[in-house]
């Protein structure tokens, strides 16, 4: 071979090489985590071992104040910019693929089989999203305030009846030695109020919406059982457990600093619980008659109707579904990983970790918000007659006001296609 | 009887004085206390908002709360961005916009009056209400830039500032202003042979001192303000503001003292920028002579 013959030789295989690495197509990703360093790099560490780990496809992440989220993924489907992988607020789920902006996913269902269920988009009979993780809520409080207040401590297997909750506020309240006896986070609005609150209503007997149709809030939302509902909320107000209006601050700190005997909060803000106290006690949801509920589903990924390329960006999601993923999420933030041998990965949901009780939580207790298009508004219209109701608002009325305003917003979208 | 009249007037100056400075305090307070703030830690900042040891330095007092706040998010960055995409589009504003009311005010023209009524009436239409007609407009929009002929401006400067330069607030203020100049000056100097541009620029803007700083204020607070559109057409890091950067702090945990921390930080430029323009308005009054 001539000395052209070996030069070309060299420059087509170093060409062909090269070529290999620029081969990668670019999958764009959008997630609502900037402003968290932790979940931002452990996602990066995802993404950079999926492109090292085959030569077809490069995730490319954006990352996004989780506040301006939702509305930037509106903005960008109707500017026709959407991602090809987007992660997604769980009961948020079922309205972005009816409107178009997801597709279903293309991964082997098999490998999800052991997650939680509230870790499960489904919309329509088919996968349109997946969580590495669940969030689940809890009634904190200390093991010395039970013992002072001669209350017997709950399980999962036999939580609080209604009236053992309300004889549990009302001892702390004659105590006098709490401003409040509950902390239920009315300084968090938004998604809070449904997430944490209407599973109260769920464990009444009511519900959102009539999940039988998904086509009315009527009888579920105003029947005999939520009326029961709203005449108890607004007792809480009205008889000095809890405040309508809270100051932010007081939600962060009150109860580590003893404000409150009892506080209504998630997984996310119980290492730093555990830190001020030595005799933490994360307690199951009352049963208020029709067993106990928390809310379920929180961020899980999807792949954008847009995408060009629905089968890298599925790829891309199987990757990382993988445990170590799912225990580097719950050990660097905290959260509940997905699946049980994700969780004996991990530090404090392993067994006989300091928060394993909120996998059973997620478990035992956990119910969706209704699955359905309509839970976007419904969602802000529940939220708003909680509010109204807990600063004196007649109940019925407020309820029946609600049932006509989310029953109005469904019959102008065509019922959602139900 | 000069004794009491003098005394009275005293006393009318020192509960005068008295009263202003109440109001300054009040208005000071909340600036007072996130700049404490933002050297203090969670806790003791969470304590401290039931007393006066929230206005006061005291306690636990460290930089930590901005080395966090940097370690979050690229404040830097971000306001680079917002003070360019601020700057630029009142630099704009101020040029096109009296320029504008120059033609409205000065030269006759015919459908003159309809077309100011027009512009005028847009001050009643909310932002909100053309945010996403403007947003598909932006999408599909062509730009000749460092790449070519491009189309879509979205996540760029150009689409923070081009659709903010002209607008029916400010081209109202410099009407107003140019109205209330002696039409003396005016004819003269085109009786002198002054073009509409060297009267706009050697006889009309040299006088326009005070609009100039009263325009430039309002435009540089509702653009270094801007949250809704940046947040709609902005998905790249790079070219997020100020406000949008913000939401970086408001995780679940809310870390109080890094958002005071980044709040002093971004104030700085609007403070900088009212003490900068305070000094041109007076000083445009003192040496132009015409009522401000």
């Amino acid at each position: 071979m001539s000395k052209f013959g070996t030069f070309a030789g060299i420059l087509l295989a170093t060409t062909l090489s090269s070529g290999a690495a620029f081969a990668q197509t670019t999958l764009s990703m959008w997630y609502h985590g900037a402003g968290s360093e932790q979940e931002v790099s452990i996602l990066n560490q995802i993404t950079a071992d999926f492109n090292a780990s085959q030569s077809d496809w490069k995730v490319e992440l954006q990352a996004f104040p989780q506040a301006a989220y939702n509305d930037s993924i509106v903005a960008g489907a109707l500017a026709g910019n959407l991602p090809d992988i987007v992660d997604v607020d769980g009961p948020v789920m079922p309205n972005w693929a009816w409107a178009g902006y997801l597709q279903p996913l293309q991964i082997d269902e098999t490998k999800i089989a052991s997650f939680l269920p509230g870790t499960k988009g489904m919309w329509d009979g088919k996968l349109y999203s997946i969580g590495l993780w669940d969030a689940a809520i809890s009634l904190v409080t200390r093991q010395s305030i039970l013992d002072e207040l001669g209350l017997r401590t709950p399980t999962l297997e036999q939580p609080w009846t209604k009236d053992e909750f309300m004889d549990a506020l009302s001892k702390a309240k004659a105590s006098g030695k709490f401003e409040y006896a509950l902390d239920l986070g009315t300084a968090w609005t938004g998604e809070w109020y449904p997430y944490a609150f209407s599973p109260f209503l769920q464990s009444f007997g009511g519900d959102i919406i009539d999940r039988s149709t998904y086509k009315t809030a009527e009888g579920v939302l105003n029947g005999d059982k939520a009326v029961e509902f709203g005449t108890w909320w607004q007792s809480l107000f009205t008889d000095g457990y809890a405040e309508a209006t809270q100051d932010p601050a007081a939600r962060d700190a009150g109860f580590n600093s003893g404000k409150y005997a009892f506080s209504w909060n998630g997984n996310w803000a119980a290492l730093g619980t555990l830190a001020a106290f030595d005799d933490v006690l994360f307690l199951p949801a009352p049963d208020f008659g029709n067993g106990p509920k928390i809310g379920a589903a929180s961020w899980q990924f999807g792949v954008s109707a847009k995408s060009a390329h629905p089968d890298g960006a599925s790829k891309f999601i199987e990757f990382a579904l993988q445990d170590k993923y799912l225990a580097a999420y719950s050990n660097g933030i905290g959260l509940i990983p997905a699946t049980a041998s994700a969780a004996a990965m991990t530090e404090n949901y392993k067994e006989g970790g300091k928060l394993a009780v909120f996998y059973g939580l997620s478990e035992k207790q956990a119910l969706v918000r209704p699955v359905t298009p309509s839970y976007v508004v419904a969602a802000k219209v529940f939220e708003k007659a909680l509010a109204d109701i807990a600063k004196g608002a007649p109940v019925a009325d407020t309820l029946d006001a609600a049932v006509d305003e989310i029953d109005a917003d469904i019959e102008k979208n065509g019922d959602y296609g139900f | 009887m000069a004794t009491i009249a003098s005394d009275n007037r005293g006393l009318r100056l020192a509960v005068r004085y008295a009263v202003l400075i109440l109001i300054a305090v009040i208005f000071i307070f909340p600036l007072i206390f996130m700049v404490m703030s933002s050297f203090k830690p969670d806790q003791q900042l969470l304590n401290d908002t039931g007393s006066f040891a929230a206005f006061l330095p005291v306690g636990d007092i460290s930089l930590d709360n901005y080395a966090d706040a940097f370690k979050r998010a690229p404040v830097g960055l971000f306001i680079f961005n917002s003070v360019l995409v601020t700057g630029v589009t009142v630099i704009l504003s101020l040029l096109i916009c009296s320029a504008a009311a120059f033609a409205f005010v000065f030269v006759d023209w015919r459908g003159r009056e309809l077309v100011l009524t027009a512009i005028l009436a847009t001050l009643i239409v909310p932002f909100e209400t053309i945010a996403i007609p403007l947003l598909l407009i932006a999408s599909k929009l062509p730009w000749l830039g460092f790449d070519g002929l491009t189309f879509g401006w979205l996540n760029s400067y150009q689409v923070q500032i081009v659709p903010f330069i002209a607008d029916g607030l400010t081209i109202f203020l410099f009407v107003q202003y140019f109205k209330d100049l002696p039409g003396e000056l005016i004819e003269a100097a085109r009786v002198e042979g002054a073009s509409w541009g060297q009267v706009y620029r050697k006889v009309v803007m040299p006088l326009a001192g005070p609009v100039l700083a009263t325009a430039a204020i309002l435009k540089f607070l509702v653009m270094y303000n801007q949250y809704l559109w940046p947040l709609m057409v902005v998905q790249q890091e790079g070219y997020r503001p100020v406000m949008v950067g913000l939401q970086y702090f408001f995780q679940l945990n809310r870390a109080w003292g890094e958002i005071m921390a980044y709040l002093s930080l971004i104030t700085v430029p609007v403070l900088a920028f009212y003490l900068f323009l305070q000094r041109a308005f007076i000083a445009s009054i003192a040496s132009t002579g015409v009522k401000g």
